[in-house]
């Protein structure tokens, strides 16, 4: 039971049915990083999947870009409260970086360049639910962004669509990343606001 | 790692403001009484939610501003936050223009287990960009109530003189509180005499006042997006290791 603010009656009253509880709207786009922009030359850039057992799948930037992309249009959420509305991705689907790699494990933990890591249920990035995505609103998605790449999961909190993205790696079992670590919640699930531990 | 600062539940609690005052013409600082406020690092930050009576919330995250002395210094449950009004905020402008001394207000936390200053023995370097001094403030005051005796150094970006916060205490605590020293830089307005010309951060402001990369200072960057994206760049450019620069981003790009 929340207790009334007086004299505040609230000016957006975004209450749409496509925002999650608590967040509100934006048409810019927000920065969220820990740290320093890192700078890929693409000529250095490689995408690994490890499997559990330690073995390898990698991608350069040339055989990445062979891909199949998507053009994808989600809503993204982030755990600082803002929401943006429509956003248009292309990105190579995780379900196409995963069909030659064999695991039993369940979970992941994605790592970026600058050293960010972030967990997601393996579930949690098939079945069309997440990509790697390079260009941002028919741009090349720009270092502040992510550039050249990052995970776009959208239907959890966005400190989960690691930035910078230069990897998977699939754990047996759960394991906080760089967020989790410092608080924040396992899983992320914006509709039922799982923003801290405990939520 | 112990980097974990958030354990359990976090509840919403119905704090007091106790006092309030201008910082500045736009940012205004509440005191607040927490109930069962168990303390908290300087550099986290709380949720703060708003209720309209038709149920209509609003939330946002402010910076703490105050420290957590933790021996009593001061009254326990004390949780002061900076607030920058925000054009066209609907919480920025109620926390600094409707809310008053005696109401309450909802708020949990603290949050945060990374832009936290840990009394640890480096030398620090602090950035800030306008209100982005606020989570540094509260270092700078935690530092201040153990006695730390850390190189510690400010570098405050803000618009004109009267737009910079804190600046009597921050006067203050570079007389009283060894090792710590301040440089101010204008974007739009000096003050009579400044020797250099308005101007945004660069690479000589920060490697002539900033602490060399050899020294290994821990770095917390804090500003508008803009800012951090260009004081970072440069600290790394300057050789400081990415690992060791820490950053909090507030507001849109451009």
């Amino acid at each position: 039971m929340s207790i009334i603010s007086p004299g505040f009656g609230g000016r957006r009253r975004s209450s749409r049915p496509d925002l999650p509880p608590g967040q509100y709207l934006t048409h810019d786009f927000p920065v969220l990083s820990a740290g320093p922009t890192p700078r890929i030359p693409l000529d250095r850039w490689q995408f690994t999947i490890t499997d559990e057992v330690g073995g390898k799948h990698s991608w350069s930037w040339p055989e990445f870009q062979a891909l199949p992309a998507e053009d994808v249009t989600v809503d993204i959420h982030c755990v600082t409260k803002w929401s943006k509305l429509g956003t248009t991705w292309r990105g190579v689907s995780l379900d196409t970086l995963f069909e030659d790699v064999e695991t039993t494990a369940d979970y992941t933990m994605v790592h970026g360049y600058g050293g960010y890591t972030t967990n997601v249920p393996l579930e949690d990035l098939l079945d069309g639910k997440a990509w790697v995505a390079y260009r941002f609103d028919g741009d090349d998605l720009a270092p502040e962004h992510g550039g050249p790449a990052r995970l776009v999961v959208p239907h959890l909190y966005f400190w989960k669509s690691a930035k910078w993205v230069n990897g998977i790696e699939m754990l047996q079992q759960d394991e906080p990343g760089f967020w989790e670590e410092a608080g924040y919640h396992m899983y992320g699930d914006p509709w039922r606001e799982q923003r801290y531990q405990g939520d | 790692m112990a980097r974990a600062a958030v354990s359990g539940r976090l509840t919403w609690r119905a704090g007091t403001v106790v006092a309030a005052r201008w910082e500045t013409p736009s940012v205004r600082t509440l005191v607040l009484q927490v109930p069962e406020w168990s303390g908290h690092l300087p550099g986290q930050h709380v949720d703060v939610r708003l209720t309209a009576p038709d149920g209509y919330s609003a939330q946002r995250s402010y910076s703490i501003a105050s420290a957590w002395p933790g021996d009593g210094q001061i009254e326990s449950g004390r949780v002061e936050l900076t607030v920058q009004r925000v054009e066209d905020g609907e919480v920025s402008s109620y926390l600094a223009d409707v809310l008053e001394v005696g109401q309450p207000l909802e708020l949990r936390g603290p949050v945060g287990g990374w832009f936290v200053w840990r009394n640890e023995p480096p030398p620090v370097l602090l950035v800030a960009g306008g209100s982005g001094v606020v989570p540094l403030m509260a270092m700078i005051r935690a530092r201040g109530d153990v006695r730390g005796r850390q190189p510690f150094r400010l570098i405050y970006s803000a618009r004109t003189p009267q737009d910079v916060c804190y600046a009597g205490e921050l006067a203050r605590r570079v007389r009283d509180d060894p090792g710590l020293d301040v440089r101010f830089v204008y974007t739009r307005k000096t003050p009579d005499g400044w020797p250099d010309p308005p101007g945004r951060i660069t690479v000589p402001i920060l490697n002539t006042y900033g602490w060399p990369p050899d020294f290994a200072p821990d770095v917390f960057v804090c500003g508008p997006t803009a800012f951090v994206e260009t004081a970072a760049d440069i600290l790394v450019a300057l050789g400081h290791d990415p690992k060791k620069i820490r950053t909090e981003r507030f507001g849109g790009t451009q």
